[in-house]
């Protein structure tokens, strides 16, 4: 027995031994970078897109000859849309394969989990598209290619009672969700603001199917639109049955909605309906239609979404950022990211403020005849 | 709230009462004869809409999209094909510890739970991205002045009344039923008076799974996004369902799912408690095991130790 209880210490010596020096990635000739994303389960479609256009934007570089005369190595984690993996996947990320990076996730929640571990391992985590404030507050070390929900929601807001000219408006947040929250929370301020009233407010629970119950107590209160912030997977189901209830006011809602499969599954029912995102496939700026040809090459004819835009925004903002910074030492890189300035990126020009966050334009998509189709910029 | 919108709300919960109802049921039929819960039944569920999800495309093309008689076919195949999976969950997972201590059972039904959900969300068989389910039926609105009742809401507590009726006569009515209600009494007196105690047992699970199969479709008709977690949920609130209903007892599972059915949408149509939908149910079986064991129509039993 005695013999047992020295030899647990001693294994976990030799563990964290392999683990510290394995934190030291990025010596040989490949430079590491670290990718979690939700490849699979209920936000799929979020994780596939942006990990194609992570994809592609590192093999463009290895193509064009890496960064700092070293090839970049991708390594790819899948978090299954579920809580609690993320953690895992960076822990694993980060001490056993010693990336120099960390780039993941869309959904808020998932990065909100990820972001204290890159915070404290002293490794930069560039969110594609989390879009909750919180996320990039875990600390310096995490930052964002996107916008965040203070911005959307006010935009979605103006849009509610500018655009759609409706000022009663019923709202039903995922209270799961820390996106779909933030967003709510964001949307509700300014459209108060703007002189709106929510006429009614309920919650549902990410997941759910049935949603009668609540669609039957905003049709109730007669709204001119109805607010959802939701992802694609519960907002087809809340289009369906609120169109089998009669209600024929427009859904609207944020970028959560963006996956071709809210229109599998919605289908007729999504039509007439609006959502804001980070940019559309057809928005017409020379840079944007140049990557949807790429990426049409690349991946057999398929038409790139924001998440995978934005995936490949988060890559080549990251090497830019290497190449800067001339290392890949953790604080060096970091003061290197913090420093970008009218970064070109395919969803747009942007700098990252003090807060690490991305500003940048947002754009509107009406969902019409089973397509989306761009409407709308709204610049910061 | 008004008149109108309370009985919207009641067609609402109706509609999803019945479709509780229609899993409690087969809980209920597994309970009653083997007093333990088959808590892999809502995964069964869940293969029930997978079976027609694959199946369905495949009618279509012989019979004609969206038919009655199409659905008809693609909810029996289903059926069928559950009430056989059922049929060997209990032969490899349950019939070997038939006689260890009902806990190590019930231990095994969670396991056999968890490892349908999990393999089942491996990319080479389901994977875990959510998929839509195949119109089988074209979906009609009915409009009475302001309330609003889909096809479906007609369909699915008919479909419900029909199988109480259908596993009443069967249980009370049919050699098979006596036999069911013999080894549900004494298994080892059953099986001294020729009952063959093990095609019994399997029969009691193929017409449980069938059950589950039939209501995983008619929800995945209500809801048509499916994955291999969608029974948890519903199988949750069924389980609910049957023990308010009192356990074991067939008419006592579908008043439970409609009563559940009924409390989960008014509630959830109310703000500031929509989001308390789980709890609520939970709420309801907590009190009913303080002040009522049994369930609502159920009876008491005395446990002989």
């Amino acid at each position: 027995m005695k013999r047992r209880h020295f030899a647990i210490p001693a294994f976990a010596a030799a563990i964290a031994a392999i683990g510290f020096t394995g934190c030291k990635g990025g010596g040989g000739d490949k430079i590491k970078v670290g990718e979690f994303a939700s490849l699979t389960g209920k936000e799929a479609t979020f994780g596939t897109s942006s990990h194609e256009g992570t994809l592609l934007a590192i093999e463009e570089l290895n193509a064009a000859g890496g960064v700092l005369g070293k090839k970049l190595e991708l390594l790819t984690e899948d978090d299954q849309s579920k809580a609690g993996e993320p953690a895992n996947a960076v822990n694993k990320l980060i001490s056993k394969d010693g990336v120099v990076a960390i780039l993941g996730e869309v959904a808020s929640s998932r990065s909100l989990e990820a972001a204290p571990i890159c915070q404290q391992s002293q490794i930069p985590m560039i969110s594609p598209a989390s879009t909750n404030p919180s996320v990039t507050q875990a600390g310096d070390y995490v930052f964002r290619a996107c916008f965040t929900d203070p911005f959307q929601g006010a935009a979605l807001a103006n849009f509610s009672t500018g655009t759609l000219k409706a000022t009663k408006v019923a709202m039903l947040t995922d209270v799961k969700s820390d996106y779909s929250k933030g967003l709510a929370k964001c949307f509700k301020e300014k459209f108060l603001a703007n002189g709106g009233t929510l006429t009614t407010e309920l919650d549902y629970n990410g997941g759910d199917k049935d949603f009668k119950a609540q669609l039957t107590t905003i049709k109730n209160g007669n709204p001119q639109a109805v607010f959802v912030p939701g992802y694609y997977t519960d907002v087809a189901l809340i289009a369906i049955q609120a169109k089998d209830l009669g209600l024929t006011v427009p859904l609207f809602g944020g970028d959560g909605w963006e996956s071709s499969v809210l229109l599998d599954i919605g289908k007729e029912a999504m039509n007439g309906h609006y959502f804001s995102t980070h940019c559309a496939a057809d928005q017409g700026t020379p840079k944007m239609t140049a990557f949807v040809e790429a990426y049409k090459k690349r991946f057999g004819g398929k038409v790139p979404d924001a998440m995978a835009v934005l995936g490949y925004d988060s890559a080549m903002l990251l090497a830019d950022s290497i190449k800067r910074a001339g290392t890949t030492e953790g604080p060096k890189l970091r003061d290197a990211i913090a420093a970008t300035k009218d970064f070109e990126g395919v969803s747009g020009k942007f700098s990252l403020n003090a807060d690490r966050d991305a500003v940048k334009a947002l754009v509107f998509i009406k969902i019409d005849g089973g397509k989306f189709t761009y409407t709308a910029t709204v610049n910061p | 709230m008004d008149f109108q919108q309370t009985v919207q709300q009641l067609i609402n919960g109706i509609g999803l009462g019945s479709i509780y109802a229609l899993i409690a049921l087969g809980y209920t039929m597994v309970y009653g004869v083997l007093r333990f819960i088959n808590f892999a039944h809502s995964d069964v569920l869940m293969l029930g809409a997978f079976s027609a999800f694959y199946i369905a495309p495949k009618v279509e093309k012989v019979m004609g999209p969206q038919s009655a008689a199409g659905a008809i076919v693609v909810i029996a195949l289903a059926a069928v094909i559950c009430a056989c999976i059922g049929m060997l969950i209990e032969f490899l997972a349950y019939r070997p510890l038939r006689k260890r201590p009902k806990l190590t059972v019930l231990i095994t039904a969670i396991g056999v739970s968890l490892f349908i959900e999990f393999s089942c969300q491996n990319p080479a068989l389901f994977n875990s991205d959510t998929k839509r389910f195949p119109t089988l039926l074209p979906e009609k609105q009915f409009n009475f002045g302001g309330l609003v009742m889909g096809s479906n809401d007609i369909i699915v507590p008919l479909v419900t009344a029909l199988l109480l009726g259908g596993m009443w006569f069967i249980v009370q009515k049919t050699k098979v039923g006596t036999a069911m209600r013999a080894v549900s009494f004494n298994q080892q007196a059953a099986s001294l008076m020729g009952v063959p105690v093990n095609r019994i047992i399997s029969f009691t699970f193929g017409l449980g799974s069938a059950l589950a199969a039939i209501a995983g479709i008619l929800y995945s008709i209500k809801a048509p996004g499916i994955e291999p977690l969608m029974g948890v949920q519903p199988g949750l609130r069924a389980f609910i369902a049957a023990v308010v209903g009192g356990i074991g007892n067939l008419p006592g599972a579908v008043l439970g799912g409609l009563l559940i059915g009924i409390v989960e949408t008014f509630a959830g149509g109310i703000p500031g408690l929509s989001n308390y939908r789980d709890a609520i149910a939970f709420g309801i079986l907590i009190l009913i095991l303080l002040f009522k064991p049994a369930g609502l129509l159920g009876r008491a039993t005395i446990e002989k130790v």
